[in-house]
């Protein structure tokens, strides 16, 4: 019987999930350590900053109170899952075709009424859509999110070390700069929070108990 | 509002509970030795991915930063450093020593007499920030040829003239580290001596790794074959105070 979610991509699934709630949790402690954002090589005041960044509360942080060097630990060790998984992921889509299956939009879904008509679809709350398995937003937002806002967690990541930098300096100059590089780990990490609202908000609103279980056991196609 | 604060309840509830999970994990030595790991792999990967002498990004003199900022100790507390302030270091000795054949004490006159190496860098602290100032000193490495460092030597300790908050400060790096091309001991920031805050008289300059390895108002230089017995054995102050991370490429 053929299965909704491949083997790969459940796994992917939930792995990811930890590793981006540590990553992220880890991540709001490290912020603290320093609650400003400046573009270019340099920054180090809030007068060269273009964003002060709020104090994140303990519950939002891991450890649970400011530690900068347990909240390194845990950023250095999800690191390697993450950057690791999504390489998996990307390679197992593009060979067992999910990614040419169903996130690959088409010229025609691009056209402004048939993007209108999915917006519409999504505020009646539906859900169903005949064709692929994703309509065009859901295509779209899996597309940002695998395509941009994961990789790019990642590269800008890679970028913000010095010992990683005389390996790939190219990589902190097409990003602007190691300051940069950290406001764009910041923003693209805002955007995965983002999404992950909006997806489990439509989850819950789609059939909770049936999509979750279909992300475990793979469901039926 | 009950809703809301049911809700909320749940994401503190959730919260704590996650919290709470990642510290069983953290505190035990199945996570520990996992941390310690994995900063070991992000230290395979950088010298696997780059040459191992490859040298950290140099920028115009255009590139300065309009100051640059201390951090950690600003000066420090003895009545021998402040009569060094104002007699320009004249007293002041770098000893290298340790698993060395020939042991060093050199005045600064002697250091500025080596080759030196100037250099535009980027200094990344761990909190997050970055400042960028022109380095100048005599690289570690001829120190260390001078002195010829034995073979069972595996580390290189900075020892330093600064307490903070009551304990020594001193750092450590590996011998990759010490000879590599950009590892000078700094006299010279922006052309000028090394101001007080940034370390006067000499600081470490350690260009792959984040600011807490660069040890200021440094006194001596030893090579070592083991870090145990040292500070608390973790390599460096903010490594026994704190839990930091050795190697700080990441």
């Amino acid at each position: 019987m053929k299965k909704k979610h491949a083997l790969t991509t459940r796994l992917w699934h939930w792995i990811n999930l930890v590793c981006v709630v540590v990553l992220f949790m880890s991540g709001l402690t490290i912020s603290n350590a320093h609650r400003y954002l400046y573009w270019g090589d340099w920054g180090f005041a809030p007068e060269q900053a273009w964003l002060a960044v709020p104090r994140f509360p303990g519950w939002m942080t891991i450890p649970g109170h400011y530690n900068l060097a347990v909240a390194r630990d845990w950023h250095v060790l999800m690191a390697w899952p993450f950057a690791v998984g999504l390489l998996v992921m990307w390679v197992a889509m593009l060979v067992n075709g999910h990614f040419w299956r169903d996130l690959r939009t088409t010229r025609t879904e691009w056209r402004p009424a048939a993007v209108w008509h999915d917006v519409v679809q999504h505020a009646k709350l539906n859900f169903e859509h005949s064709g692929g398995k994703f309509n065009f937003l859901q295509k779209l937002a899996y597309g940002v999110v695998l395509g941009v806002f994961l990789p790019g967690m990642v590269l800008t990541g890679l970028a913000i070390s010095p010992g990683f930098e005389p390996a790939a300096p190219w990589l902190v100059d097409v990003l602007g700069g190691r300051q940069s590089a950290r406001s764009l780990h910041f923003l693209f990490a805002w955007g995965l929070c983002g999404f992950a609202l909006v997806h489990v908000a439509l989850v819950l609103l789609s059939g909770p108990v049936r999509q979750v279980r279909d992300m475990i056991t793979g469901g039926t196609a | 509002m009950t809703g809301s604060i049911g809700r909320r309840g749940f994401i503190a509830g959730a919260s704590a509970l996650f919290l709470g999970a990642c510290n069983k994990v953290a505190e035990s030595e199945a996570g520990q030795s996992l941390f310690h790991a994995a900063q070991g792999w992000h230290k395979a990967a950088h010298r696997a991915l780059a040459d191992r002498m490859a040298l950290a990004r140099e920028y115009p003199r255009s590139a300065i930063s309009p100051f640059f900022r201390g951090n950690g100790s600003l000066t420090v507390d003895s009545d021998f450093y402040r009569a060094q302030l104002t007699n320009g270091f004249a007293d002041w000795r770098l000893e290298v020593r340790g698993l060395v054949k020939t042991p060093l004490s050199l005045s600064m006159e002697q250091l500025r007499a080596l080759p030196q190496r100037t250099q535009v860098t980027r200094h990344d602290c761990v909190e997050g920030w970055s400042a960028i100032g022109e380095w100048t000193g005599p690289q570690l490495s001829t120190l260390l040829d001078l002195a010829e460092v034995e073979e069972r030597a595996q580390f290189i300790v900075f020892r330093c003239a600064d307490t903070y908050a009551g304990r020594k400060y001193y750092e450590s790096v590996d011998l990759l580290d010490a000879m590599h091309p950009q590892t000078i001991v700094a006299h010279m920031l922006n052309g000028e001596p090394l101001p007080e805050k940034n370390g006067a008289p000499l600081r470490m300059r350690i260009e792959r790794q984040l600011g807490y390895k660069h040890a200021k108002y440094v006194t001596a230089i030893e090579a070592v074959a083991s870090l145990e017995g040292i500070g608390e054995g973790k390599g460096g102050y903010w490594e026994d105070r704190s839990g930091y991370q050795w190697y700080a490429g990441i």
